[in-house]
């Protein structure tokens, strides 16, 4: 897809179930995004995701660093930030001794969502402070990234005045204006992923208000070898000198068929996905790796940024 | 790899680990499913099924109590002895810290005072750990009942892998910190300090928030005081529950890196704390479908360019070769964890979402 009609906002937030890919598409989107000559910044909101991993890098750390030409990656967990705000109103260094001594969680628990608009707030600070071009943030995972996103809709809500209240309306600001923030879902061509996808879209649209990216789809095998029976095979070997034995056939026949069993049922969940929510598609290939290095990112990099085949 | 029959015959509580998108439910269930038909009365607690699976195990809802399975639907057969059962429940996290607030208290006043205090309300959503907790004590609940045989337990997925063992703790803390005491008006000395850095996180809070939030929160430990006695007993109930020999841990993961990471991890964590790994659960591999080795496929496949043949030698390359990868990553850790049994579940077209399809994963985690 056309890089500016996916990137229409400096902030991408990348949310999705747990094992769908979210840490490879948001790599993916950060290095398409760098390759278009944009400077791009990651934020991780869980820490060890593996996004510096797919750039051949160790852990990432509070502090960004450069994972690759355009592109720095920093963490951002909510321990952190919470930290962070407490330094910086007065409490100085006690704030880490207040943390060892189980106040903050008492703290965040009186305040519910209090370390999600922490983190937001921070992401907002991001945005204005921060040179990148675009901000990818690699959300929790969902459904912590529905409480994650309404947090500050709950807030704004529970708390009727002082600055935790500004900093929510202010990242309400943020969420509710699709050109400075947009969300990308991430899923895969599975009926339970799909279905968790549609719920999460329809719940951040009615109740955050926020405007929804393509939706990127990981793990697409696109199409089978072409159906050709086991004969038609071994003539071709036949034809062509090859050594390829009858046993060989039936690996090729039983490999082929698992791949059209799995495409028939990819199809099917694109399908569904497509007519319960209308938005546009971004279809990842599936790699037929066991860990994503920079190579993998790089395809999925191509992919992402590919011209559509229609519309 | 041997299957796990013998874990599912001898444990009294088999806790299911992983982190998320690893198939855990689906897991616990059919190990469940697998259990009841070796004829064991058992239960699988799930946390947060997908919803066509939780249909299919009769929970359309948070039940937080047992439901039976119909016998019908689990051995259509006939074939399992008579004293298996099946019976599923969704851990319904708020309505067990209910029940656990309401067994603590001095009276059924205070009982309310805490269920309606705003900090109690939001502790359940706030809190991490909560949740981890509360899927604790509902498996000590069930085990205090007596009622079965195995309990499953599908533990929360948690991006820290042993939530669910120090959740107890947690709460505790909470509940027995210096704020309690400094609240509560205590003047010993020692405290001196924490006071008053806890009163500059008051003011701070206040004026953040506002000062009802102070007022809750003291509260909601006025409300506590006397409980605290009554938890920690309970919280050391579980853990000695959790410690006894008779209770299993299942690592359930995919052959990927980052999940294999976290098992690995998960099983030293256990190692740490002096638990054995009984079993690994490898879910999404690839099946293996032989033929010639990736590098001679493809070699083959340049030899007839642009045909049907072609494309077939490159599909089965491909899926080798990710084969091969999940096969290395999986051997490293089945070392690793040193889990007696272990069993890798083929990648499925489609998702578990019926009993038959259940049983098909029982089946397959049975196989020797």
């Amino acid at each position: 897809m056309d890089l500016d009609r996916l990137c229409t906002s400096r902030v991408v937030i990348v949310a999705g179930k747990g094992g769908v890919g979210k840490t490879t598409a948001s790599a993916a989107l950060a290095l398409a995004a760098a390759r278009s000559g944009r400077s791009v910044l990651v934020v991780e909101i869980e820490g060890k995701s593996g996004l510096a991993a797919m750039f051949g890098h160790d852990e990432l750390g509070y502090e960004a660093r450069d994972l690759a030409p355009g592109i720095r990656a920093r963490t951002l967990t909510p321990d952190d930030a919470l930290i962070e705000y407490l330094q910086e109103h007065a409490l100085g260094r006690l704030s880490r001794r207040l943390a060892r001594a189980g106040a903050v969680d008492m703290v965040a628990t009186a305040i519910p969502g209090m370390k999600d608009i922490l983190v937001l707030g921070k992401v907002k600070q991001l945005e204005r402070a921060d040179p990148a071009d675009l901000i990818i943030v690699d959300a929790p995972a969902a459904g912590h990234a529905v409480t994650f996103l309404l947090s500050p809709a709950g807030l704004h809500d529970a708390v009727r005045a002082g600055p935790i209240r500004s900093q929510a309306d202010d990242v309400i600001d943020l969420l509710t204006d699709g050109s400075r923030a947009q969300v990308m879902l991430v899923t895969l061509p599975e009926e339970t992923p799909v279905n968790e996808l549609v719920d999460t879209a329809f719940t951040l649209e009615d109740r955050v208000g926020v405007k929804l990216a393509p939706v990127v789809i990981n793990g697409c095998l696109d199409h089978a070898p072409p159906d050709v029976s086991a004969e038609e095979l071994a003539d071709a070997a036949r034809a062509a000198d090859l050594p390829i034995t009858p046993s060989d056939i039936g690996a090729l026949v039983a490999a082929a068929r698992f791949r059209a069993a799995r495409v028939t049922n990819e199809r099917e969940q694109i399908e569904r996905l497509a007519r319960r929510l209308p938005l546009p598609q971004i279809q990842l290939p599936f790699l037929f790796t066991a860990a994503i290095g920079p190579d993998d990112v790089r395809v999925l990099a191509d992919a992402l940024a590919a011209p559509e085949p229609h519309g | 790899m041997t299957g796990f029959a013998s874990v599912l015959d001898d444990a009294h509580v088999i806790l299911c680990c992983g982190t998320g998108g690893v198939g855990k439910t689906t897991t616990s269930a059919a190990l469940a499913l697998a259990a009841a038909r070796r004829g064991r009365k058992t239960v699988v607690v799930t946390i947060d099924p997908a919803k066509r699976l939780a249909d299919a195990l009769g929970l359309s809802s948070l039940t937080n109590q047992p439901t039976t399975i119909d016998r019908a639907l689990w051995d259509p057969e006939a074939t399992a002895p008579s004293t298996g059962q099946l019976s599923a429940l969704m851990l319904d996290v708020k309505h067990t810290f209910d029940g656990l607030v309401q067994r603590y208290s001095d009276t059924p006043e205070q009982a309310t005072r805490i269920l309606e205090n705003r900090v109690y309300m939001n502790l359940a959503g706030a809190l991490s750990g909560t949740q981890e907790y509360m899927a604790a004590e509902k498996l000590y609940e069930l085990h205090d009942s007596g009622t079965f045989d195995l309990i499953v337990v599908d533990t929360p997925p948690s991006r820290h892998a042993l939530d669910f063992l120090d959740a107890p703790d947690r709460l505790l803390r909470l509940l027995d910190n210096r704020l309690f005491r400094v609240l509560m008006g205590s003047t010993r000395t020692g405290l001196k300090v924490a006071s008053s850095a806890l009163h500059r996180l008051f003011r701070t809070i206040a004026r953040a928030a506002g000062p009802e939030v102070i007022d809750d929160v003291v509260l909601f430990l006025q409300a506590f005081e006397g409980m605290e006695a009554g938890f920690r007993e309970r919280s050391e109930q579980v853990v000695a529950l959790v410690e006894d020999p008779a209770t299993q841990f299942v690592i359930v993961t995919t052959p990927r890196t980052e999940a294999i990471a976290e098992a690995e991890y998960f099983a030293d964590r256990l190692a740490d704390d002096g638990h054995t790994v009984a079993g690994l659960v490898v879910n999404r591999v690839h099946p293996e479908f032989g033929g010639p080795p990736p590098e001679l496929a493809r070699a083959w496949a340049e030899r007839v360019p642009d045909s049907p043949l072609a494309e077939h030698l490159v599909n089965l390359a491909d899926f080798a070769q990710v084969a091969a990868r999940e096969r290395a990553l999986v051997s490293t850790v089945g070392d690793r964890v040193g889990a007696q049994h272990s069993a890798s579940l083929a990648f499925l077209p489609s998702d578990v979402h019926d009993l038959t399809a259940l049983r098909r994963v029982a089946s397959a985690l049975l196989a020797p």
